[in-house]
């Protein structure tokens, strides 16, 4: 079975191509749905205050703190919605949370 | 050669369903449906279908696993009648918006309140707007080759929707008439293998169904919906025809019943045709020119051969088992009307009854004073009252 080419639902498809009953026709294709201009107050990371202590990453419902090998890297904006979690969960107050400009 | 047999509407329902052999059937109790699962799970115990039935706590609990199993690639079935309709809502909705052609029998009885067990249309009416299929049945026989030709018509891939087969409870659900049915083996090859395009358990074609889906998309889903449901007319009739081909019995989308020269006619749904039609033979044999017709295919509403037929009449009555509390008229008067205007067809007087709610008994001469008014603003042109209760006590 080769494995199917990502099909992505444009924001432009018209009735007659858009999938029946809103089938996704593909998997792996969440991440193409960018949620990140739900947000109207966002995290901002203090590199100086973060000790790696990581207890951001497993509770960001998002999964929009990027962890590349065992470290923190940056917040994905793109799905990041604001929702504030990480600020609270910060023993260090190395995320402030800011309006959204 | 057919099979000559003496059933009740819920035997032939129960014996179409056998015959359709589906993957899977949820249905809950409820008077006047409930021989139908009643039945149908003695040929599940017997081993004469191969289907998974399942027994579940309530009918919003039947349309889910109804919804289920057919997004996973199955054919389902359901029965159920009023309050149990009611609480199948929100899913109904679900089931059409998800293009699942789920089928259901609809044993039509009077939604509560007050609570009554008895036939009359408030229950698949307020389903009208659901995106259902909607067929009606004026007997035993009817409701019978209506089940047959469902799934045919629900699961063609111009239409995809969900479709429910209508009768009267009681009325023709628990009398026994003489009904004529098909052979096992005509029945399996008339309605086929069910071949959706997508479903989850294709291991070729993983898909995810029922997504958020918001205003970028959920607009386009729902014209996408509404063209379905167009088409469902014409697959209705290209499945009728193969079906009259088989069993010479013919099916349209409304019976017209001595229409040719009628001055007035009733338009009406279900058993009390048969009661209509009765009546007109009465007329008939007085010379008073009246005549019957019998929408068989509720939703998709037949909007312009319903508006073209009824044009050459002068005066025509349509009889709604259910009101729709607007002020102004039944589901099925609304309809009418708007097909006429909507057409531009201004010719015809048309006055509404709402009658049988209840269960109340509708006889002769309750039809008799319909066609007497009728024949009298054909004669004067003069329309005293449009929205009526038909023999109501007053």
């Amino acid at each position: 079975m080769s494995k199917k080419e990502l099909k992505t639902v444009k924001p432009d498809v018209n009735w007659r191509e858009i999938t029946p009953g809103g089938v996704i026709d593909s998997s792996g294709n969440a991440h193409l749905f960018k949620t990140g201009d739900w947000r109207s107050m966002k995290p901002v990371w203090n590199t100086e205050k973060c000790k790696q202590c990581l207890l951001c990453h497993p509770v960001c419902p998002d999964s929009s703190i990027l962890v590349i090998d065992g470290k923190m890297s940056d917040i994905d904006y793109d799905h990041c919605k604001g929702c504030g979690v990480c600020t609270k969960v910060c023993p260090f107050k190395a995320i402030d949370f800011v309006e959204e400009a | 050669m057919a099979i000559r047999e003496r059933l009740s509407g819920n035997e032939a329902t129960a014996i179409a369903m056998k015959q359709i052999n589906p993957d899977v059937v949820a249905a809950f109790p409820i008077t006047p449906s409930t021989e139908v699962p009643q039945y149908f799970s003695a040929f599940v115990a017997d081993g004469t279908v191969d289907t998974e039935f399942v027994a579940v706590e309530s009918e919003h609990s039947a349309m889910s696993a109804c919804i289920g199993a057919q997004a996973a690639g199955g054919r389902a079935m359901t029965a159920t009648s009023a309050n149990g309709l009611a609480l199948m809502w929100e899913l109904l909705y679900i089931a059409a918006s998800s293009r699942l052609p789920i089928v259901m029998a609809a044993i039509n009885r009077a939604l509560s309140g007050p609570i009554n067990i008895h036939n009359d249309h408030s229950d698949t009416m307020g389903a009208r707007d659901s995106g259902w299929i909607q067929l009606f049945s004026e007997t035993n026989q009817e409701a019978y080759d209506n089940m047959l030709m469902a799934h045919r018509i629900a699961e063609n891939p111009d239409v995809m929707l969900p479709l429910m087969v209508c009768q009267d409870g009681f009325i023709t659900s628990h009398a026994i008439e003489n009904i004529e049915l098909l052979e096992d083996d005509k029945v399996k090859a008339f309605v086929g293998e069910y071949k959706p395009q997508y479903y989850p358990l294709n291991k070729e074609t993983p898909i995810a169904v029922g997504p958020l889906d918001l205003q970028p998309h959920y607009f386009e889903h729902k014209k996408q919906q509404a063209e379905a449901m167009k088409n469902a007319k014409k697959v209705i009739l290209e499945v009728s025809e193969e079906f009259y081909k088989l069993t010479g019995r013919k099916y349209g989308l409304f019976e017209e019943y001595k229409t040719d020269d009628a001055d007035v006619v009733v338009v009406l749904l279900n058993s009390t045709a048969g009661t209509a039609k009765y009546v007109a033979d009465q007329f008939r044999a007085q010379g008073k020119k009246v005549g019957v017709i019998k929408p068989r295919v509720y939703r998709p509403f037949p909007v312009d051969e319903i508006a073209e037929a009824l044009s050459k009449f002068k005066a025509v009555a349509v009889l709604d088992k259910a009101d729709s509390f607007n002020a102004a008229g039944g589901p099925l008067f609304t309809d009418v009307t708007s097909a006429l205007y909507s057409k531009g067809v201004f010719g015809p007087k048309v006055i509404n009854y709402i009658y049988g709610l209840g269960g109340r008994d509708v006889k002769a001469d309750d039809i008799e004073v319909v066609y007497n008014k009728l024949l009298d603003i054909a004669k004067t042109g003069k329309v005293e009252s449009v929205y009526n209760y038909l023999g109501v006590r007053e």
